[in-house]
């Protein structure tokens, strides 16, 4: 019966790959007592602010649709944020759509972009949605691998190995999830020619932008000659401690929005209304408390990476998001092997560095989106775990 | 001041019992900077104490009762306020004293174990204060927030194990 049904579903759908992050939760969320390194979002709930103003839209009746690109008034307010905190100017009116997500954002620049057989290249280890976004709008990932030595970043002999004449877009994501690498303007600029050269697209994912701790975020559109051909992606979920919300925004040159717009308008019709009054409340008061939990991370950051090195575990300083991308070589275990055992004997949830892609065999991924007396009994039972199969080896 | 000491009050307010260590990575200075550091905001009276906010209602054993008593005083020549602000809390039911704008000069807050010993401190040792002119109490009912802190069932963390 399976193999019947089966047989109706696309080729396309049937040969993607399950997400390694899924069968992690699926293995974590059957036990109990499990301290969770594994996960994707903040700790922190909403704002409350932005919570008010979420129940304050529903009681002045704002459950109808919104203009398609988003409402207008959120627009603006994204336009003067990216102008105030990145020093970029996008125009409310025709550069800016606000999406389900970041998530939706990266679909639908994609399905605007992608002809078939065109080449993507997605930087990685890198978010796992990347290369299947690809696929499903009927391009070709291609990946390209960073590394610890570089501390994750893109570097020019890399990506220039990756280009071919196929090529039409590059996907970058700094700060990173998995890695927590940022790129500077001074590397930024370094491979900005190549691109030029080549005549290629950028996506440019900056959902973790406000969490940049050492140094401030430099987008990579604000680099002469880049802006044109840069279609920047980013949301709420993160910054704001709203994942649940589902509220992005994607913005760039006006034909590419414009195209953006027309798939967004038949697909999804609008991003949600009450969301976007959140989202509204988000730019106007939630600077205070994005400085706080900002503050948090990065104290906890601190206090995590260390611990990994002082137990054997090399571990470079990530310089923003929040995630830890510590090397597990040392103990001989690959990353499934690792987090697998490690969850089962020490009830401690990371994510195995493979399921990022290449280059991340060899790491886990560990969320320090928890607090400090969560990652201090963590550090414990992991500290233990390295040690018990070291004496072994 | 500087901006690591800060960080440090910061963290110690939330949380006074983050161990040494943790605290000196958290800030990334070494622990013998960080134990320096906290030593000398204490001897600077910046670090008054540490304090836990415990919720009384659940523990068994222990009851009382706490009112907030807005207070109307004559302030004296040359010392203003502060001079029966002092005789105030200086008593040890006394838990907190503020000097406030608007319809009556101190606020003060006291606990005691029973409405008779609270009714017995506010008649007898504070209206008979010289300069005290008149009090209103107000017996407290429920805690819902204290010092920042929401008195409810501990939240439990509501997001999936593991997430992109
Ligand atoms: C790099 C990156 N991009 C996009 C997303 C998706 O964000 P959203 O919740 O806005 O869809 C995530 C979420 O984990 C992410 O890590």
């Amino acid at each position: 019966m399976r193999q019947v049904k089966q047989k109706y579903v696309s080729k396309t759908a049937s040969q993607l790959k399950p997400s390694g992050i899924r069968k992690f939760f699926d293995l974590a969320s059957q036990m109990d007592n499990v301290i969770s390194l594994g996960v994707g979002e903040p700790d922190f709930v909403t704002p409350w602010n932005v919570c008010e103003a979420g129940y304050a839209s529903l009681e002045s009746g704002y459950t109808a649709y919104t203009a398609n690109a988003g409402l207008m008034e959120l627009r603006e307010e994204i336009s003067s944020y990216l102008s105030e905190q990145f020093s970029l100017s996008y125009s409310a009116q025709s550069e800016i759509v606000l999406t389900v997500g970041a998530s939706q954002a990266i679909d639908l620049a994609f399905r605007a972009i992608i002809d078939p057989g065109d080449e993507v290249i997605i930087v990685e280890p890198g978010f796992v949605a990347y290369a299947p976004a690809v696929t499903l709008a009927g391009g070709v990932p291609v990946s390209l691998e960073t590394s610890a030595e570089d501390e994750f970043k893109v570097t020019r002999d890399r990506l220039k190995k990756v280009i071919t004449k196929r090529t039409k877009a590059i996907l970058f994501c700094f700060p990173s999830n998995p890695t927590g690498a940022t790129m500077s303007e001074e590397e930024l600029k370094d491979i900005t020619d190549l691109i030029e050269k080549h005549d290629l697209l950028v996506l440019s994912d900056e959902i973790y932008a406000e969490l940049t701790y050492d140094q401030t975020h430099y987008s990579i559109s604000r680099i002469e000659g880049m802006r044109e051909r840069t279609i920047l992606i980013s949301g709420f979920s993160k910054a704001f401690a709203m994942t649940g919300w589902r509220l992005g925004y994607v913005t760039g040159p006006e034909e590419i929005i414009g195209a953006i717009l027309k798939i967004h308008q038949y697909t999804m019709m609008c991003a949600p209304t009450i969301a976007q009054h959140g989202a509204l409340e988000a730019l106007r008061s939630g600077r205070a408390d994005l400085d706080r939990m900002k503050r948090s991370y990065r104290q906890r950051r601190n206090y995590l990476v260390k611990a990994f090195n002082q137990m054997g575990l090399s571990c470079h300083m990530p310089g923003g998001a929040f995630y830890a991308f510590p090397s597990i070589q040392s103990t001989g275990m690959t990353s499934d092997e690792f987090a697998e055992k490690l969850l089962q004997e020490e009830r401690v949830a990371v994510v195995p560095g493979h399921v990022f892609g290449a280059g991340g065999e060899g790491y886990i991924r560990c969320s320090y989106a928890t607090s400090i007396e969560s990652l201090q009994e963590a550090v414990k039972r992991i500290e233990q775990f390295v040690e018990r199969h070291a004496e072994k080896a | 001041m500087n901006e690591k000491e800060v960080e440090i009050l910061e963290i110690l307010e939330e949380n006074a019992r983050v161990p040494m260590e943790v605290l000196a990575d958290m800030v990334d200075v070494t622990v013998e900077e960080v134990e320096r550091m906290v030593k000398s905001l204490e001897e600077q009276n910046i670090i008054l104490s540490y304090s836990s906010v415990i919720n009384w209602d659940k523990a068994a054993g222990k009851d009382g009762v706490a009112a907030m008593i807005d207070v109307k005083v004559t302030p004296k020549r040359e010392v203003g306020f502060d001079e029966v602000a002092e005789r105030i809390y200086r008593f040890p039911e006394v838990k907190a004293v503020y000097l406030m704008s608007g319809a009556f000069d101190l606020s003060v807050q006291i606990e005691g174990k029973t409405m008779r010993e609270v009714a017995f401190f506010v008649s007898n040792k504070l209206s008979t204060l010289d300069s005290v002119l008149s009090t209103t109490t107000h017996f407290l009912l429920k805690k819902y927030k204290h010092d920042g802190i929401i008195f409810e069932p501990e939240q439990k963390d509501k997001r999936i194990v593991v997430s992109p």
